[in-house]
Protein backbone atom coordinates (compact mmCIF):
# COMPACT_ATOMS: atom_id res chain seq x y z
CA UNK A 1 0.00 0.00 0.00
CA UNK A 2 3.26 2.10 -0.60
CA UNK A 3 2.31 5.30 -2.96
CA UNK A 4 6.14 6.61 -2.90
CA UNK A 5 5.91 7.69 -5.96
CA UNK A 6 3.38 10.77 -5.30
CA UNK A 7 4.86 11.00 -2.02
CA UNK A 8 5.58 15.11 -2.91
CA UNK A 9 2.26 15.57 -4.79
CA UNK A 10 0.34 14.22 -2.48
CA UNK A 11 1.92 16.25 0.71
CA UNK A 12 1.31 19.32 -1.29
CA UNK A 13 -2.34 18.75 -1.83
CA UNK A 14 -3.22 17.88 1.77
CA UNK A 15 -1.38 20.54 3.07
CA UNK A 16 -3.63 22.90 0.60
CA UNK A 17 -6.67 20.79 2.16
CA UNK A 18 -5.72 20.88 5.36
CA UNK A 19 -5.27 24.83 4.71
CA UNK A 20 -8.78 24.97 3.22
CA UNK A 21 -10.54 23.13 5.67
CA UNK A 22 -8.67 24.80 8.94
CA UNK A 23 -10.01 28.31 6.84
CA UNK A 24 -13.46 27.09 6.90
CA UNK A 25 -13.50 26.10 10.15
CA UNK A 26 -11.99 29.56 11.12
CA UNK A 27 -14.71 31.63 8.74
CA UNK A 28 -17.51 29.46 10.30
CA UNK A 29 -16.55 30.24 13.97
CA UNK A 30 -15.93 34.11 13.37
CA UNK A 31 -19.68 33.85 11.72
CA UNK A 32 -20.74 32.32 14.99
CA UNK A 33 -19.12 34.57 16.84
CA UNK A 34 -19.83 37.93 15.35
CA UNK A 35 -23.49 38.63 14.20
CA UNK A 36 -23.01 40.49 11.15
CA UNK A 37 -20.54 40.17 7.96
CA UNK A 38 -19.06 42.95 8.31
CA UNK A 39 -17.51 42.18 11.24
CA UNK A 40 -16.85 38.88 10.10
CA UNK A 41 -15.21 41.02 7.28
CA UNK A 42 -13.32 43.19 9.63
CA UNK A 43 -12.06 40.28 11.64
CA UNK A 44 -10.70 38.31 8.87
CA UNK A 45 -8.63 41.47 7.22
CA UNK A 46 -7.43 42.22 10.72
CA UNK A 47 -6.24 38.63 11.23
CA UNK A 48 -4.94 38.54 7.33
CA UNK A 49 -2.71 41.80 8.43
CA UNK A 50 -1.14 40.18 10.88
CA UNK A 51 -0.13 36.91 9.18
CA UNK A 52 0.92 39.07 6.08
CA UNK A 53 3.57 41.56 8.52
CA UNK A 54 5.39 38.30 9.34
CA UNK A 55 4.56 36.27 6.31
CA UNK A 56 6.37 38.65 3.95
CA UNK A 57 9.94 37.76 6.22
CA UNK A 58 9.05 34.17 5.71
CA UNK A 59 8.60 34.99 2.05
CA UNK A 60 11.70 36.72 1.70
CA UNK A 61 13.73 34.45 3.56
CA UNK A 62 12.69 31.47 1.12
CA UNK A 63 12.97 33.26 -2.31
CA UNK A 64 15.62 35.08 -2.97
CA UNK A 65 14.23 38.14 -4.71
CA UNK A 66 15.84 41.51 -3.83
CA UNK A 67 13.94 44.47 -4.17
CA UNK A 68 11.47 45.28 -6.97
CA UNK A 69 12.29 48.79 -8.57
CA UNK A 70 8.38 49.69 -9.22
CA UNK A 71 5.00 48.83 -8.93
CA UNK A 72 4.63 46.52 -11.76
CA UNK A 73 7.30 43.93 -10.85
CA UNK A 74 6.02 44.10 -7.24
CA UNK A 75 2.72 42.89 -8.92
CA UNK A 76 4.77 40.00 -11.12
CA UNK A 77 6.40 39.08 -7.72
CA UNK A 78 3.24 39.02 -5.54
CA UNK A 79 1.30 36.85 -8.82
CA UNK A 80 4.02 34.53 -9.86
CA UNK A 81 6.55 33.90 -6.65
CA UNK A 82 4.01 34.63 -3.57
CA UNK A 83 0.92 33.16 -5.13
CA UNK A 84 2.91 30.16 -5.95
CA UNK A 85 5.00 29.69 -2.99
CA UNK A 86 1.89 29.94 -0.27
CA UNK A 87 -1.49 28.60 -2.13
CA UNK A 88 0.32 26.38 -5.52
CA UNK A 89 -1.97 29.11 -7.79
CA UNK A 90 -0.52 31.46 -10.09
CA UNK A 91 -3.65 34.65 -10.66
CA UNK A 92 -3.22 36.52 -13.57
CA UNK A 93 -2.30 40.69 -13.54
CA UNK A 94 -4.64 42.79 -15.92
CA UNK A 95 -6.42 45.61 -16.00
CA UNK A 96 -3.35 47.79 -15.12
CA UNK A 97 -4.79 51.43 -14.63
CA UNK A 98 -3.41 54.76 -17.35
CA UNK A 99 -1.47 56.03 -14.31
CA UNK A 100 0.37 52.46 -13.72
CA UNK A 101 -0.80 52.74 -9.80
CA UNK A 102 -3.67 50.14 -10.00
CA UNK A 103 -3.99 46.47 -11.19
CA UNK A 104 -6.03 43.12 -10.66
CA UNK A 105 -5.42 39.96 -9.69
CA UNK A 106 -7.44 37.40 -11.91
CA UNK A 107 -7.85 34.27 -9.82
CA UNK A 108 -9.51 31.21 -11.67
CA UNK A 109 -9.68 29.12 -8.81
CA UNK A 110 -8.99 29.85 -5.09
CA UNK A 111 -8.04 27.37 -2.98
CA UNK A 112 -9.12 28.73 0.08
CA UNK A 113 -12.46 28.36 -1.15
CA UNK A 114 -12.54 24.92 -2.12
CA UNK A 115 -15.68 22.89 -1.23
CA UNK A 116 -17.35 25.91 0.04
CA UNK A 117 -20.79 27.35 -0.69
CA UNK A 118 -21.96 30.73 0.43
CA UNK A 119 -25.95 30.08 2.38
CA UNK A 120 -28.18 33.18 1.59
CA UNK A 121 -27.86 34.82 4.75
CA UNK A 122 -24.39 35.56 4.05
CA UNK A 123 -24.81 37.47 1.21
CA UNK A 124 -22.23 40.39 1.90
CA UNK A 125 -19.42 37.72 3.80
CA UNK A 126 -16.14 38.12 1.38
CA UNK A 127 -14.82 34.96 2.55
CA UNK A 128 -11.73 35.28 1.40
CA UNK A 129 -10.74 38.16 2.71
CA UNK A 130 -7.88 37.14 5.11
CA UNK A 131 -5.75 37.52 1.71
CA UNK A 132 -6.79 41.26 1.43
CA UNK A 133 -5.42 41.44 4.79
CA UNK A 134 -2.04 39.24 4.41
CA UNK A 135 -1.48 41.17 1.33
CA UNK A 136 -1.96 44.87 2.81
CA UNK A 137 0.23 43.48 5.79
CA UNK A 138 3.02 42.38 3.60
CA UNK A 139 3.25 45.19 1.53
CA UNK A 140 3.15 47.69 4.67
CA UNK A 141 6.02 45.89 5.75
CA UNK A 142 8.44 46.35 2.73
CA UNK A 143 7.52 50.11 2.88
CA UNK A 144 4.09 49.94 0.55
CA UNK A 145 1.02 51.69 1.75
CA UNK A 146 -1.54 49.73 -1.13
CA UNK A 147 -5.23 49.40 -0.55
CA UNK A 148 -6.75 45.56 -1.76
CA UNK A 149 -10.25 44.74 -2.30
CA UNK A 150 -12.09 42.03 -3.51
CA UNK A 151 -14.14 42.75 -6.69
CA UNK A 152 -15.22 39.72 -8.09
CA UNK A 153 -15.85 36.20 -5.84
CA UNK A 154 -17.11 33.14 -6.93
CA UNK A 155 -18.63 32.31 -4.40
CA UNK A 156 -21.00 35.08 -5.07
CA UNK A 157 -21.35 33.86 -8.34
CA UNK A 158 -19.08 35.89 -10.63
CA UNK A 159 -16.54 33.53 -13.09
CA UNK A 160 -13.28 34.49 -11.24
CA UNK A 161 -12.09 36.07 -8.34
CA UNK A 162 -10.48 39.78 -9.00
CA UNK A 163 -8.28 41.53 -6.24
CA UNK A 164 -7.92 45.03 -7.00
CA UNK A 165 -4.83 46.52 -5.14
CA UNK A 166 -3.93 50.09 -5.62
CA UNK A 167 -0.70 52.01 -4.45
CA UNK A 168 -1.32 54.77 -2.12
CA UNK A 169 2.10 55.95 -1.12
CA UNK A 170 5.83 55.23 -0.14
CA UNK A 171 5.64 55.02 3.23
CA UNK A 172 8.74 56.23 4.81
CA UNK A 173 10.87 54.87 7.40
CA UNK A 174 10.62 57.10 10.58
CA UNK A 175 13.63 57.08 12.50
CA UNK A 176 12.65 57.09 16.26
CA UNK A 177 13.22 60.82 17.75
CA UNK A 178 16.48 61.70 18.93
CA UNK A 179 18.61 58.77 16.71
CA UNK A 180 19.72 60.45 13.63
CA UNK B 1 12.33 23.86 -5.43
CA UNK B 2 9.48 21.36 -4.66
CA UNK B 3 10.50 21.25 -1.06
CA UNK B 4 10.75 24.62 -0.78
CA UNK B 5 7.46 25.07 -1.73
CA UNK B 6 5.73 22.11 0.60
CA UNK B 7 7.39 23.75 3.02
CA UNK B 8 5.84 27.44 2.86
CA UNK B 9 2.43 25.74 2.42
CA UNK B 10 2.69 24.16 5.60
CA UNK B 11 3.97 27.33 6.92
CA UNK B 12 0.96 28.88 5.74
CA UNK B 13 -1.08 26.52 7.71
CA UNK B 14 0.73 26.98 10.71
CA UNK B 15 0.80 30.28 10.65
CA UNK B 16 -2.99 30.15 10.45
CA UNK B 17 -2.91 27.78 13.14
CA UNK B 18 -1.82 30.33 15.54
CA UNK B 19 -4.56 32.68 14.33
CA UNK B 20 -6.98 30.13 14.91
CA UNK B 21 -5.52 29.76 18.52
CA UNK B 22 -6.04 33.18 19.25
CA UNK B 23 -9.34 33.35 18.25
CA UNK B 24 -11.84 31.97 20.36
CA UNK B 25 -10.27 34.17 22.74
CA UNK B 26 -10.30 37.35 21.16
CA UNK B 27 -14.37 37.52 20.89
CA UNK B 28 -15.24 35.95 23.99
CA UNK B 29 -13.67 38.78 25.48
CA UNK B 30 -16.01 40.78 23.98
CA UNK B 31 -19.00 39.04 26.31
CA UNK B 32 -18.45 41.00 29.54
CA UNK B 33 -19.89 38.30 32.01
CA UNK B 34 -17.54 35.93 30.91
CA UNK B 35 -14.59 37.50 31.38
CA UNK B 36 -15.30 37.45 35.35
CA UNK B 37 -15.39 33.64 34.36
CA UNK B 38 -11.39 33.19 33.59
CA UNK B 39 -11.46 29.38 34.07
CA UNK B 40 -14.59 28.46 32.41
CA UNK B 41 -13.42 30.69 29.39
CA UNK B 42 -10.07 28.81 28.90
CA UNK B 43 -12.23 25.65 28.48
CA UNK B 44 -14.65 26.98 26.46
CA UNK B 45 -11.90 27.92 24.57
CA UNK B 46 -10.17 25.18 24.23
CA UNK B 47 -13.78 23.25 23.17
CA UNK B 48 -14.48 25.36 20.63
CA UNK B 49 -11.01 24.99 19.33
CA UNK B 50 -11.46 21.01 20.27
CA UNK B 51 -14.88 20.83 17.95
CA UNK B 52 -13.29 23.09 15.10
CA UNK B 53 -10.41 20.24 14.62
CA UNK B 54 -13.51 17.44 14.75
CA UNK B 55 -14.44 18.69 11.30
CA UNK B 56 -11.06 19.75 9.95
CA UNK B 57 -10.35 15.86 10.91
CA UNK B 58 -13.72 14.17 9.36
CA UNK B 59 -13.12 16.21 5.85
CA UNK B 60 -9.35 15.10 6.03
CA UNK B 61 -9.72 11.62 6.52
CA UNK B 62 -12.66 11.45 4.39
CA UNK B 63 -9.93 13.09 0.90
CA UNK B 64 -7.18 10.90 2.17
CA UNK B 65 -8.71 7.38 2.82
CA UNK B 66 -11.02 7.80 -0.34
CA UNK B 67 -9.66 4.63 -2.56
CA UNK B 68 -8.12 3.07 0.33
CA UNK B 69 -9.40 -0.54 0.98
CA UNK B 70 -10.97 -1.09 4.49
CA UNK B 71 -9.49 -2.00 7.74
CA UNK B 72 -9.26 -5.26 9.33
CA UNK B 73 -8.94 -3.72 12.99
CA UNK B 74 -8.75 -1.24 15.55
CA UNK B 75 -5.23 -0.87 15.68
CA UNK B 76 -4.91 -1.33 12.17
CA UNK B 77 -6.30 2.00 11.83
CA UNK B 78 -4.36 3.02 14.95
CA UNK B 79 -1.24 2.45 13.26
CA UNK B 80 -2.82 3.78 9.93
CA UNK B 81 -3.30 7.45 11.85
CA UNK B 82 -0.08 6.91 12.75
CA UNK B 83 2.15 6.42 9.73
CA UNK B 84 -0.01 7.94 6.84
CA UNK B 85 -2.19 10.20 8.22
CA UNK B 86 0.56 12.02 10.52
CA UNK B 87 2.21 12.35 7.38
CA UNK B 88 -0.27 14.11 5.57
CA UNK B 89 -1.51 16.39 8.43
CA UNK B 90 1.96 17.08 10.85
CA UNK B 91 4.39 15.92 8.11
CA UNK B 92 6.10 13.15 10.05
CA UNK B 93 5.15 9.83 11.78
CA UNK B 94 4.27 9.47 15.09
CA UNK B 95 7.42 8.38 16.96
CA UNK B 96 6.01 6.30 19.65
CA UNK B 97 2.74 4.32 19.92
CA UNK B 98 1.48 2.00 22.81
CA UNK B 99 -1.58 0.22 23.43
CA UNK B 100 -3.01 -1.78 26.40
CA UNK B 101 -4.86 -3.74 23.71
CA UNK B 102 -7.84 -3.09 25.34
CA UNK B 103 -8.97 0.37 23.70
CA UNK B 104 -6.27 2.91 25.02
CA UNK B 105 -3.33 4.05 22.99
CA UNK B 106 -0.71 6.90 23.18
CA UNK B 107 0.96 8.30 20.43
CA UNK B 108 4.01 10.67 21.38
CA UNK B 109 5.75 12.50 18.39
CA UNK B 110 8.90 13.60 19.54
CA UNK B 111 8.77 16.79 17.43
CA UNK B 112 5.78 18.15 17.12
CA UNK B 113 5.44 20.39 14.31
CA UNK B 114 2.65 22.94 15.68
CA UNK B 115 4.40 22.99 18.80
CA UNK B 116 8.16 23.79 17.42
CA UNK B 117 7.57 27.02 16.84
CA UNK B 118 6.93 27.50 20.24
CA UNK B 119 9.64 26.52 22.52
CA UNK B 120 12.00 24.11 23.12
CA UNK B 121 11.75 22.91 26.20
CA UNK B 122 9.74 24.02 29.34
CA UNK B 123 8.41 27.40 28.39
CA UNK B 124 5.15 28.47 27.74
CA UNK B 125 4.16 25.29 29.00
CA UNK B 126 1.20 26.47 30.39
CA UNK B 127 -0.01 27.85 26.78
CA UNK B 128 0.46 24.09 25.32
CA UNK B 129 -3.02 23.25 25.78
CA UNK B 130 -4.19 25.50 23.79
CA UNK B 131 -2.32 24.63 20.93
CA UNK B 132 -2.97 20.87 20.95
CA UNK B 133 -6.98 21.22 21.30
CA UNK B 134 -7.44 21.98 17.53
CA UNK B 135 -4.81 18.91 16.69
CA UNK B 136 -7.16 16.47 19.41
CA UNK B 137 -9.88 17.55 17.53
CA UNK B 138 -8.38 16.59 14.35
CA UNK B 139 -8.07 12.77 15.21
CA UNK B 140 -10.97 12.88 16.98
CA UNK B 141 -12.73 13.70 14.06
CA UNK B 142 -10.65 11.52 11.62
CA UNK B 143 -11.51 8.54 14.07
CA UNK B 144 -14.93 9.37 14.16
CA UNK B 145 -15.10 8.90 10.09
CA UNK B 146 -13.51 5.89 10.55
CA UNK B 147 -15.88 4.23 12.99
CA UNK B 148 -14.43 4.79 15.99
CA UNK B 149 -15.87 7.46 18.69
CA UNK B 150 -13.21 8.42 20.75
CA UNK B 151 -11.80 10.98 23.73
CA UNK B 152 -8.32 12.04 22.19
CA UNK B 153 -6.22 14.72 25.15
CA UNK B 154 -2.39 15.99 24.93
CA UNK B 155 0.05 16.30 27.39
CA UNK B 156 3.29 18.44 27.00
CA UNK B 157 5.78 17.67 29.67
CA UNK B 158 8.61 19.42 27.05
CA UNK B 159 8.11 21.11 24.13
CA UNK B 160 8.59 20.14 20.86
CA UNK B 161 7.45 16.17 22.38
CA UNK B 162 4.18 15.56 23.35
CA UNK B 163 1.77 12.56 23.84
CA UNK B 164 -1.49 12.10 22.77
CA UNK B 165 -4.07 9.55 24.60
CA UNK B 166 -6.46 8.24 22.42
CA UNK B 167 -9.19 5.98 24.19
CA UNK B 168 -11.90 4.46 21.98
CA UNK B 169 -15.62 4.44 23.04
CA UNK B 170 -17.10 1.05 23.39
CA UNK B 171 -20.20 1.51 22.54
Amino acid sequence: MSRQSNRTTDNKKMSSELFTLTYGALVTQLCKDYENDEEVNKQLDKMGYNIGVRLIEDFLARSTIGRCQDFRETADIIAKVAFKMYLGITPSVTNWSPAGDEFSLILENNPLADFVELPDNHNTLIYSNLLSGVLRGALEMVQMAVDVKFVQDTLRGDNVTEIRMKFIKRIEENLPAGEE
Amino acid sequence: MRDILVQSQYQLVAVLHQFVVCQPQLSKQKKEKEKRLAATDRAVCISVLEAMGFRVGQGLIERLTRDSPSFKDELDIMKFVCKDFWTKVFRRQVDNLRTNHQGTYVLQDNKFALLTQLSNGKQYLDQAPKYLAFSCGVVRGALSNLGLESVVTAEVSSMPSCKFQVVIQKS
